[in-house]
């Protein structure tokens, strides 16, 4: 009863996708028999594009393996099943005087999602990816073995599996540090920016005063507009009170009509969101929830993208002085009048992940979403994806559903020797699409 | 409830209950078929409600060991105010119509091993005079329909049972409460489409929780299924016979 195929989707809803559901509930138990089927974990489908697919194959959902297992309030070490939401896990920590070391803009992801993808946040130039916060991790293999693995125990498979896409076996459960705070509050400025110059001068001012900083930038301004944006920066406020958010209220109740969003409508949204903020440089104190998830907020906002569905285009390339590849890919948006209201520019820092497969280099990245309208949009992203390999990039997968293998291949040279830690069992979309095998 | 015994400690209701107790300072003894997910739901209960939780493994099919793990339960607790009877399994129908033996496994894990559970319960908090017993049975029970009525009946014996079994205990201070829930998403309905009736099971164990406390006799958990069933019960069997449910 449980064998039919479902379609599932992940959070750009592209591509459409069909797998057998088998869900993991418990860490003890054994790994759940694909059939012959390749098999994936799937947290919270928070991916944007296929690497938490598993088109015709066996999905493990984990969410219902959520056990909080162990917790020090001495030194902030957690241990929790993979299934475990940072959503449920602020819950759990905050009130305790504890945050996530660092978090993507989504709390909607389970621990597993974020080890497999060695997620990023604002804190980036200050702690990394959140791989370099994991002291260890079970690993269940489809041979039936157990490992544990860490920066001494199965090194090699501890490196493979940070950043490993899920495809190194079944992250079952995984021990990891927080921050430790003494308020649930961030104290924030942002700062109006007219020019990548000044972005990059803000940003390089603010590394060593904030551990949290991000730009949201206007893509599509162009000539003496271009590069023109927010900078959104804070820090852990030193006193108040340590209050849990609350879960979201709102939901997008249907998808929009594709027509609803198009360059004009983008366009107004973006002007006026720029202008909407009057001074150079605003203060405020917000609670956590509005700093890191402003879209945590209102669930299903995917469907803003209509049936059809979104791409995210996420890649990070080296600082240079003139930041030419940055500037040509900015023309290039505005000049093919799509784009989106979120554009989001962030430096990374030197801090390296134990992953042999992270995405972040020390550099600046661009994340930005485009409604999907077809070839038009696939024909802009192979005319950005050359300029990126130009300027020494690199995609992230887990915001991808469309790069060709040597985007992916040149781009992660460790790519190779990864391979060799694959469980044989296991696969996914993303995978098979970017060698280019059937399996 | 303070001192509270679960049977079927580790169904996703059961681990819903046991946190809303256990955040609420109850102590608990967990009774289920693996010790190594009983360790974990008991680490979890440590972890986030700094509650010490007892643990202990039995096989539901065999009925004859029940008595001893109610005993057991008693003992590591120091006494018993309730007992929540959690444990079930939703079978296959279509394999159940085609094989009476699987039929009958339904029935004895489901409905004979909830008695006997229930039996030793009974006499325990009669002599007592005081306790409560809170039994998981279905809405599916309310009606027997063909695409789970193996299921259904199942829970349609056990909610009788209950009802009498209320009425026997009522005059020695022991309540009896049947709850009824509806679509739970849960990994025993993780193939059934989530739909707007789909609820969760932290939602199903508030519902649970407060209505054993307030000594209610019928939970429908949501409250709106009371008014489905209330609909599907009234439909004459002329006309229900020809429906697709």
């Amino acid at each position: 009863m449980t064998n039919a195929l479902q379609s599932v989707e992940s959070w750009g809803r592209f591509p459409a996708s069909k797998s057998r559901l088998l869900p993991v509930v418990w860490s003890s138990d054994t790994l759940p028999d694909g059939g012959g089927e390749k098999i994936l974990a799937r947290g919270l489908g928070r991916s944007y594009g296929d690497c938490g697919l598993n088109d015709n194959g066996v999905l493990l959902p984990t969410p219902a393996m959520n056990h909080l297992l162990d917790f020090n309030p001495q030194t902030g070490l957690l241990r929790c099943e993979a299934g475990a939401s940072l959503d449920a896990i602020l819950q759990f920590a905050v009130p305790r005087g504890w945050f996530l070391p660092t978090t993507p803009g989504t709390k909607f992801i389970t621990v597993g999602g974020a080890i497999a993808n060695d997620v990023h946040g604002k804190n980036h130039h200050r702690a990394g990816t959140f791989g370099r916060h994991v002291r260890c991790f079970e690993l269940l293999r489809s041979d039936g073995s157990r490992k544990i693995c860490s920066a001494t125990e199965n090194s090699d498979l501890f490196a493979a599996t940070i950043g490993g896409l899920g495809l190194t076996g079944l992250i079952t459960w995984a021990e990891f540090s927080l921050r430790k705070i003494s308020s649930a509050f961030i104290e924030t400025e942002t700062i109006k920016f007219a020019s990548l110059d000044e972005f990059f001068e803000i940003s390089a001012d603010s590394d060593a005063g904030f551990e949290h900083t991000v730009a949201w930038v206007d893509c599509l301004a162009r000539g003496k507009n271009l590069g023109r944006g927010l900078f959104m920066r804070g820090n852990h406020a030193a006193r108040g009170p340590l209050e849990a958010h609350r879960p979201p209220k709102l939901a997008m109740p249907f998808d929009f009509p594709a027509a609803a969003l198009n360059s004009a409508s983008v366009k107004a949204f973006n002007t006026l969101y720029y202008a909407q903020v009057l001074g150079r440089v605003t203060h405020s104190t917000q609670h956590y929830e509005p700093f890191f998830y402003p879209l945590d907020g209102l669930h299903h906002w995917n469907r803003i993208y209509g049936r059809r569905g979104f791409f995210q285009y996420q890649f990070v390339v080296p600082q240079t002085s003139d930041a030419a590849a940055l500037r040509e890919i900015f023309e290039r948006i505005a000049h093919s009048g799509q784009g989106s209201f979120l554009a989001v520019l962030k430096m990374f820092g030197a801090l390296a992940s134990p992953g042999l497969m992270s995405f972040p280099f020390p550099g600046v990245t661009l994340a930005l979403d485009f409604a999907n309208q077809g070839d038009k949009t696939l024909e802009l992203f192979r005319e950005l994806d050359r300029v990126v390999l130009a300027a020494g990039g690199r995609f992230y997968p887990a915001k991808d559903a469309r790069m060709p293998a040597e985007c992916f291949f040149q781009t992660y040279p460790n790519a190779e020797k990864f391979r060799t830690f694959i469980d044989p069992a296991f696969s996914s979309s993303f995978w098979r699409r970017v060698t280019q095998t059937n399996l | 409830m303070k001192k509270v015994l679960i049977i079927g400690a580790t169904s996703a209701i059961a681990q819903a209950i046991a946190a809303r107790l256990a955040q609420q300072g109850a102590q608990l003894f967990l009774l289920g078929r693996s010790q190594s997910r009983l360790n974990l739901l008991a680490a979890d209960l440590k972890t986030r409600h700094g509650a010490s939780a007892a643990t202990g493994v039995i096989n539901f099919d065999d009925f004859s060991t029940h008595a001893a793990a109610i005993a057991q339960a008693a003992k590591a607790l120091g006494g018993l105010d309730a007992a929540f009877l959690c444990h079930g399994s939703l079978g296959d129908q279509k394999a159940c119509e085609k094989d009476f033996a699987l039929t009958e496994a339904e029935f004895r894990t489901n409905l004979l091993g909830a008695i006997s559970f229930l039996t030793h319960l009974a006499n325990f908090f009669e002599a007592q005079k005081s306790g409560a017993i809170v039994a998981i049975s279905s809405v599916a029970g309310d009606r027997g329909r063909q695409s789970n009525y193996i299921y259904g009946s199942t829970k349609a014996g056990l909610t009788a049972f209950l009802q009498g079994l209320r009425n026997r205990l009522h005059p020695h201070g022991v309540n009896v409460l049947t709850v009824k829930p509806g679509f739970v998403d849960t990994p025993m309905t993780a193939h059934l489409k989530k739909g707007l009736l789909m609820a969760t099971p932290e939602k199903v164990a508030g519902d649970i929780v407060r209505a054993a406390e307030k000594g209610r006799c019928v939970l429908y958990t949501p409250w709106f299924w009371r008014w489905i069933m209330l609909i599907i019960r009234s439909i004459p069997e002329t006309i229900f016979r020809k429906l697709k449910l």
